[in-house]
């Protein structure tokens, strides 16, 4: 699948599908990586080293710090994949040096899935 | 992008490590939406201030640019830190917390920023004009800004909106054009909106179904500016809007055309719905008002409401320093005191550390607060209008 490059670099791992948008502040804790909105359908789980696939952001122009501080904290995804990545995401993984790609049909991921994210060439693939 | 000859001295680093690695963020996310050239803006307001949100990374990240040189080239106004940043140790703000948040305030002000610690800058003398292109993050206030003023912001994240104040531009893209504030919704309202809660409820639940997209309300017969901004703040927590239309009530309305537009309906049962929702716990151990920050009018209503009356909880109004300062010269401030109430200035309800003050349970009358308090704040909310609150928590 191709897309659109929002934020430089290369991922590989395991994906971790939300079909909610995600709001980063309040939404996920900086320190430990997991997902703390209540009633969220990730709520619990944890998004370090996964492929975090969600259609946009949501909520909160802090969110662009939590996403810089989870990977300070080592707790960041290996790489976020959008529908359509808003000002508040692409900030966070531009000054966080997070590989992102949007313009995915993210739909046909499926939590679990092995994908690897090419932002350079704005490309998602399964393996 | 077309830069010009000053812009790509900047990005060619002329101006500086700061303003070069500022400058390619904006172009990056400029490139990414398809801006054609950076525009002049006319104001800042810089969210990703408490420490709660922003932490240790976000610490060094503002001192580490400080430390640099960084000095704003705009007017620039600063969103609420964690804590009121006079009365810290009397309204029980932990040691650690405080000594923290005080170097992140430092930060700021060494880079020239204003220290308003509100998130209603159009309350405290930062107010754009209709038509004007600004550089805000706080999401509810860039829906003000947008929605009931007029001016153009896109939602800006905290960093973004400090690269616009360090290098005076914002690229030219989404909001700042024509096109992109045309409603993507119609949302038809037939319940009876009395209070800020109802407002509130409406937000939460519209923000839901619309996420990124710009809904025309119509059927909304009456709101004032509070109610407004109640409205904004709960459509831009639960989703990510960041304009709207109120049919008679706000400046672009009368442009727009809904033919067409996908409908939405809110009748009283959507309206308890909502309610519903955001109310997860039962007997408030605190009150908090003032989200967004309160203004006079909303601390006078509280005030005469209390006015005689003995509170058998914590009751906080958070407002701006200035708004405090008005409020005390009114009485206002003393009426509230004497019932057992406090006005709590600079911080708010979201951002600061209550979890850790003990507190379980926290009433609300903001769709914003109750939308963001079980998460970030680990507490049960109860929702509902001031006067309902204030029931559970009188003598």
């Amino acid at each position: 699948m191709r897309g659109r490059m929002i934020s430089p670099g290369k991922a590989r791992g395991e994906a971790i599908v939300s079909k909610s948008p995600i709001g980063f502040y309040g939404g996920i804790d900086p320190k430990t990586g997991v997902v703390i909105e209540k009633g969220h359908e990730l709520e619990g789980q944890c998004v370090k080293d996964k492929i975090l696939v969600f259609p946009q952001g949501k909520g909160s122009t802090v969110g662009s710090y939590v996403i810089y501080g989870l990977k300070k904290n080592g707790m960041a995804p290996a790489a976020i994949v959008n529908q359509e990545t808003e000002t508040i995401v692409a900030t966070g993984v531009i000054l966080a040096g997070i590989p992102c790609v949007d313009g995915i049909d993210i739909e046909r991921i499926k939590t679990g899935n092995r994908l690897v994210v090419d932002a350079d060439n704005a490309t998602v693939e399964f393996k | 992008m077309q830069l010009t000859k000053e812009q790509e001295r900047m990005l060619a680093g002329d101006y500086g490590e700061v303003v070069e690695r500022n400058f390619r963020l904006l172009v990056r996310l400029g490139e990414i939406y398809g801006a054609d050239r950076m525009i002049p803006v006319g104001s800042v307001q810089v969210a990703g201030v408490s420490y709660k949100s922003i932490g240790d990374p976000g610490l060094e990240f503002l001192e580490d640019l400080a430390g640099k040189g960084a000095r704003v080239k705009v007017p620039t106004t600063l969103n609420p830190p964690g804590m009121d940043l006079v009365d810290w140790k009397e309204l029980g703000f932990p040691e650690d917390f405080a000594e923290k948040q005080l170097q992140i305030m430092n930060a700021f002000k060494r880079m020239g920023i204003m220290m308003t610690a509100t998130c209603t800058p159009y309350l405290v003398g930062n107010l754009p004009s209709f038509g004007e292109h600004i550089a805000w993050s706080e999401s509810s206030a860039v829906s003000f800004a947008n929605s009931v003023i007029g001016a153009r912001t896109n939602r800006e994240g905290g960093p973004s909106a400090l690269a616009a104040a360090l290098c005076g531009v914002t690229p030219n893209y989404g909001l700042h054009l024509d096109k992109n504030r045309k409603p993507g919704f119609l949302v038809k309202v037939n319940a009876k909106l009395r209070s800020n809660s109802d407002f509130g409820a409406l937000g939460y639940h519209v923000g839901k179904i619309v996420k990124d997209k710009v809904p025309y309300f119509k059927g909304v017969k009456d709101a004032d500016v509070d109610q407004l901004k109640a409205l904004g703040a709960a459509m831009a927590a639960s989703g990510a809007v960041a304009l709207y239309h109120v049919e008679g009530l706000t400046p672009e309305a009368s442009m727009m055309d809904t033919n067409g537009l996908e409908t939405i309906e809110i009748g009283e049962k959507e309206l308890r719905e909502a309610y519903g929702k955001l109310n997860t716990g039962k007997d408030p151990d605190i009150i908090i008002l003032g989200c967004p920050h309160a203004s006079l009018k909303e601390i006078a209503t509280l005030a005469h409401k209390l006015g005689g009356k003995r509170l058998r909880k914590p009751l906080w109004i958070c407002t701006s320093r200035v708004t405090k300062e008005a409020a005390t010269r009114m009485g206002f401030t003393e009426l509230i005191e004497r019932a057992g109430g406090k006005v709590v200035a600079d911080t708010c309800t979201v951002v600061s550390p209550i979890e850790r003050m003990g507190f379980k349970t926290t009433g609300v009358d903001s769709g914003k607060a109750a939308n963001y308090l079980p998460g970030f704040c680990k507490q049960a909310v109860v929702f509902n209008n001031i006067d309902e609150l204030l029931k559970k928590v009188l003598a």
